[in-house]
């Protein structure tokens, strides 16, 4: 059974079609990639998986794990094991990072009838974690993003991720705002976590993050579906053609001929 | 605001507004013979009190003093709470429970039936079971009219601490009470603390000797039981010279459809070099969802920093009753003196708080700080008023005053109303207020972490009081940790 299996999506916001006909398949152990220009969907699809209020599907399936994605809470998803780390992290000023990073491990533990985690093994693990993620003890003290550099938000989006194990991450331009080290930072967090039994979908406006962690395919995204779908080399043809091909053929025809001339 | 913002934030509202009166855990009445004075108020009623607690005559005559002032007083109206008219005429203002006819006993003549209560409250009256926490806390438990118990009241008397209730004080220590009652809250002060100085029945009686640190917490613990019968507590503390005390009182009810009246009044007298600390975390039954019954918290509560460098700090979680007007303030009287003021005050469905502080600056190099938090729900209206004057003979003094509201839902009505006035130019004073919403996108960020709604309120919110909740008694901090979450529960999960 596939992870995560996404039929035929439409979806809006207000009224206004984001999602047309949008069609993925992963499997466990799979890293896919999603590039596709700004204002393409690639947020909006994320958020829809997430569950996020106000974003519904008009049309479409989503399976996860075999289980009707659509129908379930948001935390009910997280406790099944979605990760997004989002784009543009929240802040929640007086609550620590550690304080939520506990939190959110134990309700999603609880959640699965497992036992809360024990303090001193919990500190001994986020310790190890945020070492390699280069979040210090400071930034574990401080309330959760408040303050934070972007680079640090994102890190610490990657480390939740970690802490939390799950079957699916979803990573939003997460290596949007990322120095140099930063970005070799998060990528080996990333690569750390590739296993058979997980998946990963990586939206990204950029080819070189893809360099560190190497995807087993890449989809083009434009005006809410994948028009072409391939292998790594897709993002380097993406570097340097850009989408102009894609929202040419778009805007001129129904869209669906593209999709079909490189499926 | 786009509308899948306004959607999430819908449910936020729905959620906190389907709280209703059935979440609160401490909802049950206790089944127990009373003996109660019939309902109404005058100069027989407050002599049949008088009697009843075998009173000296000057206390009598105290009373019957207030009584007269307080006929001739006006019940406020300046607050930003609205209530239908209160029939004190119609009230109880006496009522104990049979068994506690002859006075206080020891705590192993304690009817069971009360014991029953308190444990159910989760007020460990037997002394055993309080040792096996972490710290020992000392309390005197209140229920009704009456004190039914004090604990370790042996152990603090090696420290030459007396912890008794308000009656047995005016027994054994008359000289201390007449010197000290009324001499930081007059009779006169206002409407309900002239009514409280009239009817008042029990409460606890905390005098720390000079250079006594008490060796633990105090706490006293309040219960309303009997229906249609107020609640005048009066708590009276002085610590002495280089004394110091950390004292905590909570306060729950029954659920009843009624409305119930609760006038306390509190007097701290900080002497020399002595500090008090005073938390209250207040869990009076708020009414139901639709505002059905509740208490009415009218309560005055200051505290005196006599002498030089003496220093007293309020903290208060207030989640409770239907109406509170409240304002513990500080007067700094001696030199180099110090107040402070926390406060996270919550009100949801259609709960009324006005609250705030008083920090009256008389002493020279005073200094007062004021954090308040205030956090609306439902359909409620949550008002921090705060006063904070400086003398003319005032050189230096310094105030600090943060408030800070955070509003659930777009019901409900927060309001800041600070009064400022300096009659000395060397005073520093400072305020900053912020008034923010729980966000749509915050709330989602939580869930997708696996905190359902709930707890990711109760997270936020904890978040936003974290100032405040740091201030508490290390033993109540969880414990008001947990309530603010519950306080704002919803009926999903
Ligand atoms: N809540 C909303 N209300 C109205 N329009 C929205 C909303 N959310 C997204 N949109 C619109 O939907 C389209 C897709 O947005 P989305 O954020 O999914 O794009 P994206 O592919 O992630 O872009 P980027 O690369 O810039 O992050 C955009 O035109 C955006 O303005
Ligand atoms: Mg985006």
């Amino acid at each position: 059974m596939a992870l995560l299996e996404i039929e035929n999506l439409h979806a809006g916001v207000d009224d206004k079609a984001i999602l047309n006909g949008f069609d993925l398949t992963i499997q466990a152990g799979e890293v896919h990639a999603i590039m596709g220009p700004n204002g393409s969907g690639k947020s909006t699809l994320s958020y829809l998986l997430a569950g996020r209020d106000g974003y519904e599907a008009q049309n479409g399936n989503v399976r996860f794990d075999g289980a009707d994605l659509l129908d379930m809470e948001p935390e009910a998803r997280a406790i099944a094991g979605m990760f997004l780390a989002f784009q543009y992290p929240l802040e929640i000023p007086g609550v620590t990072n550690m304080t939520f990073l506990r939190t959110a491990l134990n309700a999603v533990r609880r959640g699965r009838g497992e036992d809360e985690m024990d303090p001193a093994s919990f500190l001994r693990m986020v310790r190890e974690k945020s070492r390699a993620m280069g979040v210090d003890d400071d930034m574990l003290k401080r309330p959760l993003n408040v303050g934070f550099s972007g680079g640090e938000k994102k890190r610490n989006e990657v480390l939740q991720m970690a802490v939390l194990e799950p079957r699916l991450a979803i990573l939003d331009e997460t290596d949007s705002g990322l120095d140099i080290d930063a970005l070799q930072t998060v990528a080996d967090g990333v690569n750390a976590m590739r296993s058979d039994a997980r998946g990963m979908l990586v939206i990204t406006h950029y080819q070189r993050l893809l360099d560190f962690i190497k995807p087993d395919f890449v989809h083009v995204m434009v005006h809410g579906r994948i028009v072409r779908s391939g292998g790594p080399e897709l993002a380097e043809e993406l570097e340097r053609s850009g989408y102009g091909a894609y929202l040419g053929a778009e805007t001129g025809g129904q869209g669906n001929e593209v999709g079909a001339a490189h499926a | 605001m786009s509308e899948a913002k306004t959607g999430i934030d819908r449910e936020t509202v729905d959620q906190v507004a389907n709280f209703g009166g059935e979440n609160y855990k401490y909802g049950f009445t206790t089944d127990i013979d009373a003996d109660k004075a019939p309902n109404g108020l005058n100069a027989d009623i407050i002599r049949f009190i008088s009697a009843k607690k075998g009173e000296p005559e000057w206390l009598l005559e105290w009373r019957l003093d207030a009584f007269e002032r307080w006929q001739t007083m006006q019940e406020p109206d300046w607050a930003h709470v609205d209530y239908p008219k209160i029939d004190y005429q119609d009230l109880c203002y006496y009522a104990a429970p049979k068994s506690m006819e002859d006075g206080p006993k020891s705590l192993d003549e304690v009817d069971p039936e009360l014991l029953r209560t308190y444990e159910k409250l989760g007020i460990p009256l037997q002394e055993q079971e309080v040792l096996a926490g972490v710290r020992k806390v000392a309390v005197d438990a209140v229920f009704d009219s009456v004190s039914v118990g004090t604990t370790f009241r042996e152990e603090l008397a090696k420290a030459g601490v007396i912890f008794c209730s308000f009656s047995e004080a005016v027994k054994n220590h008359p000289d201390l009470v007449r010197k000290y009652l009324g001499s930081v809250v007059p009779q006169s002060d206002n409407y309900f603390a002239a009514l409280n100085s009239a009817v008042f029945s029990d409460g606890s009686f905390v005098y720390i000797p000079p250079g006594v640190r008490c060796p633990m917490e105090l706490s006293t613990y309040f219960r309303i039981n009997e229906a249609n019968t107020g609640q005048f507590e009066r708590t009276l503390v002085i610590a002495d010279r280089g004394s110091y005390v950390s004292y905590l009182e909570g306060c729950t009810a029954p659920m009843r459809d009624e409305n119930q009246l609760h006038a306390a009044v509190v007097e701290l007298v900080a002497l020399e070099d002595a500090e008090i600390k005073y938390s209250t975390v207040q869990n009076w039954y708020p009414g139901d969802a639709d505002g059905r019954g509740g208490i009415y918290n009218f309560v005055t509560k200051r505290g005196d920093c006599r002498e030089a460098r003496a220093r007293i700090s309020w903290t208060q979680v207030e989640t409770g009753s239907a109406v509170t007007w409240k304002y513990p303030s500080c007067i700094l009287r001696g030199d180099e003196t110090v107040g402070e003021f926390y406060s996270i005050a919550i009100s949801n469905n259609l709960q009324q708080v006005d609250s705030g502080t008083k920090m009256l600056h008389l002493g020279r190099n005073t200094s007062s700080k004021i954090i308040s938090k205030g956090i609306s729900a439902g359909r409620s209206s949550n008002a921090y008023r705060g006063q904070v004057s400086v003398h003319p003979k005032a050189a230096n003094a310094r105030n600090f005053t943060q408030c800070d509201s955070l509003l659930i839902g777009d019901k409900c009505a927060a309001h800041t109303v600070p009064y400022i006035e300096a009659k000395n130019i060397s005073a520093v004073l400072e305020h900053e207020a912020t008034t923010s919403k729980i966000s749509g996108d915050q709330m989602f960020y939580c869930r997708q972490r696996g905190l359902d709604p709930e707890e990711a309120v109760a997270l936020i919110v904890n978040g936003f009081c974290r100032d405040v909740l740091q201030n508490l008694p290390m033993e109540f901090a969880v414990e008001a940790q947990k309530l603010v979450g519950i306080s704002l529960e919803g009926s999903v999960g």
